[in-house]
């Protein structure tokens, strides 16, 4: 147990500060979000929903997050190719989930870089009072949210690795589930039946969860839908990560792009 | 008669050999369909806002996507030769640059209007949009004039290329500005003075006031200014990232910092 923990802690550790120096990342987790947030608030303020800044700040930090899973995890093992490591993260004793795990969370994380600058971008620019309904809730909230998007990460980056043209499908991804989720909307403004697609998705309760504990309400169910939905995100994962493992080994294909 | 050659078959030789990965599995998702997300995404925000209608969103942002191809494609198909090691062999060449390198911007332009074209068709439709079909030969003018200020613009974007390494975070960057500040889903007068005046001298903010009005069913004679102003700014822009393009140049034999990446 205490290895585990280990193991994830400093591959988390070592993956942070990995994700860190890349400009890439760091510049799209923080200034993206800020022109989405920018633009949301000039669009509510101009329109009849005044007075809605911090709900277009957590939305648009919530889409930097969301993005960094999408290009960070639905390329780590492809990422991990290129770059020769795949055969090490294969071969190394602990099995492949563990090391995978906290690579995912890792891309998850470095979306807290998204919440932070869209927060302080309204709170300098657009004096956006940062005084949450429920400080405490607040934080629980933001580390479900993470924990669950990391989680989808993992289904992601094993699903995402059998096909080919994978960082296209990240492009094409990355709207649609901001919009379905309702990062800068209410989901009642959307087609019925994109309502199931909401709820299987971490970002919908993630979001729930940070606005219900930011501009009050009950953030617990959302707390809670984010850590059941990401146990199944976990289980899921885990077959898919040995599905991959085992495809890429018996057909001989893992260095093969 | 050789710079002809050189700007029409070198620039579209240029763009299949360096593009030669943009098959459809690619061009469809990231070029066809994320667009008329955006469009959709901005049309819900602006319903729960309460600002404009759908058309609105959908002229702006069809137009606006067409920064993705014109930016990026233009800084590939000058920093993506140095990424290939072909950059020293073409500049140690006798071409003359400016069909050298405006004949690499006309499949950027084509490619940039024929995105930003089907993105509006594609969510006219899906939003039930409805667009007077007298309008359309104007629009199609409007987008394509769009389309080249932008490349105006990707070309000094494909200068920067040359001394910046995060140039597709520096792409992403000018996207996002031009997503606030050219009207496409904020109505200038709604924005601060300063940013409403620095977006007239910015690529789409003239094209996408122009298509608003073609839609709205005025003839394209009433927006030949705003066509003028965009054509202008698109030359302004050419001919500043030409220079640039020039200078880095330069700068690169000088510093011996061409393959430098």
């Amino acid at each position: 147990m205490t290895h585990a923990f280990r193991l994830f802690w400093f591959s988390w550790l070592f993956n942070m500060k990995n994700l860190t120096t890349s400009g890439f990342f760091i510049l799209n987790a923080t200034i993206s979000p800020v022109f989405f947030a920018t633009i949301a608030h000039y669009m509510f303020e101009s329109g009849s929903r005044p007075g809605s800044l911090l709900f277009a700040s957590l939305g648009a930090g919530m889409m930097g997050i969301w993005s960094s899973v999408l290009f960070g995890s639905g390329g780590l093992i492809q990422w991990q190719r290129w770059q020769g490591t795949l055969e090490y993260v294969i071969g190394v004793p602990p099995r492949l989930f563990q090391v995978v795990l906290p690579m995912t969370i890792a891309t998850a994380s470095i979306g807290l870089y998204s919440i932070a600058s869209t927060l302080l971008w309204g709170w300098a620019i657009f004096d956006l009072p940062l005084d949450f309904a429920h400080p405490v809730w607040f934080v629980v909230a933001l580390v479900a949210a993470i924990v669950s998007l990391g989680l989808l990460g993992l289904v992601m980056s094993s699903t995402f690795v059998l096909m080919r043209n994978a960082n296209s499908l990240s492009n094409l991804l990355e709207y649609p589930i901001w919009l379905v989720t309702g990062l800068l909307i209410s989901l009642s403004l959307l087609p019925g039946w994109t309502r199931p697609i909401s709820y299987i998705l971490a970002p919908t309760w993630g979001i729930k969860g940070l606005r219900d504990a930011a501009m009050g309400g009950n953030p617990g169910p959302a707390v809670a839908a984010c850590l059941v939905l990401g146990l199944v995100y976990l289980v899921i994962g885990h077959f898919t990560l040995g599905y991959f493992e085992v495809r890429a080994r018996r057909s001989a294909t893992l260095a093969l792009r | 008669m050789t710079s002809l050659r050189i700007f029409f078959y070198g620039g579209q030789m240029t763009y299949r050999a360096l593009f030669y990965w943009l098959t459809p599995q690619i061009y469809v998702p990231s070029l066809l369909v994320a667009p008329i997300f955006q469009i959709l995404l901005f049309v819900y925000i602006g319903r729960s806002a309460g600002l404009e209608s759908d058309q609105f969103y959908v002229v702006g942002n069809a137009i606006q996507y067409a920064a993705i191809p014109c930016l990026f494609a233009m800084t590939q198909m000058i920093g993506g030769e140095r990424y290939q090691n072909t950059l020293s062999a073409i500049l140690v060449s006798p071409a003359r640059r400016i069909p050298l390198f405006f004949g690499r911007a006309v499949p950027v332009v084509l490619n940039g209007a024929f995105v930003s074209a089907f993105s509006l068709t594609a969510g006219a439709i899906i939003l039930g949009v409805e667009i007077p079909r007298s309008a359309v030969p104007g629009l199609a003018f409007v987008i394509v004039v769009a389309a080249f200020s932008c490349t105006g613009l990707g070309l000094i974007n494909a200068a920067l290329s040359l001394r910046i390494r995060e140039n597709a975070v520096l792409s992403n960057v000018i996207f996002g500005f031009l997503l606030i500040f050219t009207g496409a889903n904020v109505p200038l007068d709604e924005l601060p003075n300063w940013m409403s005046t620095a977006a007239q001298a910015l690529p789409f903010t003239h094209a996408i006031e122009a298509a608003r009005e073609l839609a709205d069913g005025a003839s394209i004679v009433s927006v030949a200014d705003l066509i003028g102003a965009e054509l202008v700014i698109g030359l302004m822009y050419a001919f500043v990232g030409y220079g640039l393009l020039r200078f880095m140049e330069v700068q690169s034999r000088t510093h011996a910092s061409l393959e430098r990446s």
